[in-house]
């Protein structure tokens, strides 16, 4: 009877160890095929650069198109290789990568609090309502020459010029969320008889983070485009002013090679608000 | 001082909603007396006030005509002596377990080292013991339910008002839950008011059962549960032979006061 238990056992363990190593093996195939996938992935993402990169370097060599006006990429990597190693270049980035994280950061920032103030003032918010609307549709860039004008050329005024890209909208989107937090979640702290300050801060900016975040992603865009403009018009200094500057002495090259830096150094910021992001929400992104 | 039982007081209370369409009137002279330690529960057709009452008795909003009574005061707002539970958890997915049921201490600036320790405590009694440090899109519904109820007893209060805080759990869950706060509040001695649209959850559940008819909201008929029912638990009440009666009579009641509802549109 001992013996019968045991060898019932051992077949039930083996029957177990089977599923087990069953379902193991599928768990396996089922990673690799992902696996897979994101290798294909990455491989036809590297693909279309080179490819992109190859076909301009043959172009322009070979006079398909104009290389004065188009140049090609070893030109470009050339100017940057060696405005890199001279340090003339480092000024420049140094400049406008300042300008914008100020831009974005403080747009973000002044965004949340016009909303705040939106929130806590709902007479305010419907009295600025229209006002807020055509603010929005207005191209704000415009205002340019008149920050210029205000402030004094220089760092100022190409802040002022970024800001006006992005408070407005920030302020928008971030109202726009305050106002649609869920109606239970703002009920709870009611019934143990929250503050209104209480309610913004356990409920209304925690819920908006999400939102606040990807505002901060939109304006990191926005901001690039505010600083390059702002340079445009005014700067000694600065990606945007070597654009320009690029231009007006027909150097192409010049020019294109600045904006293959802009876009490096857009992708870092981008990367490093990613994280941002990931520190924030962190245990309860999902919901 | 026979007044001294008197945990609850609605005496001529109405109430009127107004909007831009117009004023209705959600419910009409309406007197409710709740003794400490009872468990009562409003059941009724939808639009009968159920949700109002409650709200009023909450501080939430404060009756058109009429006095709401906590233990003989008036209520002029939110207070601790009452705990709500809503029809859903909503607890705050940024915040974890622990946190999540000390929101009320936090709020009315009780959140000591002491005090988390005994919603700890509270969670561990509740069946969710260790759980604290989790969030909640890693708990089931029931779970998160057990979790509301803990953030609604962190508090202390005297009194509970219960806004259907099982309709959208599954069946035995629900049951489970309902014989784990009839339990919780027998023990600590809390007053409980319930509103439910479930007749059986009402009968298993209560000391007594108030039927409302709508439009405007009014009570038709108020039921003492037989003593059977009343000293078994919610599941075991279900499964007594005087059930059925209770069941029927509030089912026979309930059509009374949706027929009612219909002879007042009619007219």
């Amino acid at each position: 009877m001992n013996k019968e238990q045991e060898e019932l056992k051992a077949e039930v363990s083996g029957i177990q160890e089977d599923r087990v190593s069953w379902m193991e093996d599928l768990h396996l195939r089922f990673k690799k095929r992902a696996q897979r996938l994101t290798a294909a992935v990455g491989a036809t993402q590297i693909a279309i650069l080179v490819l992109f990169v190859a076909l301009w370097e043959a172009a322009g060599r070979l006079r398909w198109i104009d290389p004065l006006l188009f140049s090609y990429p070893s030109k470009l990597f050339n100017q940057i290789w060696t405005t890199i190693a001279d340090g003339s270049l480092w000024p420049h980035i140094g400049m406008t990568v300042s300008e914008t994280a100020v831009g974005f950061a403080l747009g973000t920032l002044l965004g949340t609090a016009l909303a705040a103030a939106l929130w806590w003032f709902p007479f305010l918010s419907r009295v600025f309502d229209p006002y807020l609307v055509v603010l929005n549709s207005l191209p704000k860039v415009a205002l340019g020459p008149l920050f210029i004008v205000l402030l004094g050329p220089g760092f100022v005024s190409i802040v002022a010029v970024t800001l006006s890209v992005t408070v407005i909208i920030t302020t928008i989107n971030i109202y726009n969320q305050f106002r649609e937090i869920e109606a239970g979640f703002i009920k709870v702290v009611r019934l143990f008889g929250a503050s209104r300050a209480q309610l913004f801060r356990l409920v209304i900016l925690p819920a908006s983070f999400p939102v606040i975040i990807s505002a901060l992603k939109v304006n990191v865009g926005l901001a690039w485009v505010g600083v390059i403009v702002g340079e445009f018009l005014v700067a000694k200094l600065g990606l945007g002013y070597l654009i320009i500057y690029g231009f007006q002495v027909f150097n192409f090259t010049l020019v294109l090679s600045s904006l293959v830096v802009i876009a490096a150094v857009a992708t870092v910021m981008y990367q490093l608000v990613a994280i941002l992001e990931r520190k924030l929400t962190n245990g309860w992104r999902e919901r | 001082m026979a007044d001294d039982h008197r945990m609850l007081e609605l005496i001529g209370v109405s109430h009127v909603y107004v909007n831009d369409k117009g004023a209705s009137l959600a419910v009409e002279q309406l007197d409710i007396t709740v003794n400490r330690g009872e468990f009562v529960s409003l059941v009724g057709p939808s639009g009968c006030g159920k949700t109002t009452i409650l709200s009023m008795l909450a501080g939430l909003i404060s009756p058109t005509k009429g006095q709401v009574l906590l233990g003989g005061d008036a209520v002029s707002g939110p207070s601790t002596k009452v705990g709500y539970m809503l029809q859903q958890d909503f607890l705050f997915p940024w915040r974890t377990i622990r946190d999540n049921a000390a929101i009320g201490l936090e709020i009315t600036g009780r959140k000591t080292a002491e005090a988390l320790q005994r919603v700890d405590e509270l969670l561990a009694e509740l069946g969710l013991p260790g759980s604290g440090s989790r969030y909640p899109h890693e708990l089931s519904g029931g779970m998160r339910q057990r979790v509301a109820l803990a953030r609604t007893l962190a508090t202390e209060p005297d009194i509970l008002l219960l806004d259907e805080p099982f309709s959208a759990l599954d069946l035995h869950i629900k049951l489970q839950l309902e014989d784990l706060v009839q339990q919780t509040l027998r023990r600590l001695g809390k007053t409980a008011m319930l509103v439910t649209h479930d007749l059986a959850e009402a009968a298993a559940m209560s000391d007594r059962v108030i039927v409302l008819a709508a439009n405007p909201g009014r009570i038709i008929a108020e039921h003492i549960m037989p003593d059977e029912l009343r000293s078994a638990s919610p599941m075991d009440a279900r499964r007594l032979a005087g059930f059925q009666n209770v069941f029927d009579q509030l089912w026979a009641e309930l059509e009374a006061a949706e027929g009612a509802e219909g002879g007042d549109t009619g007219e």
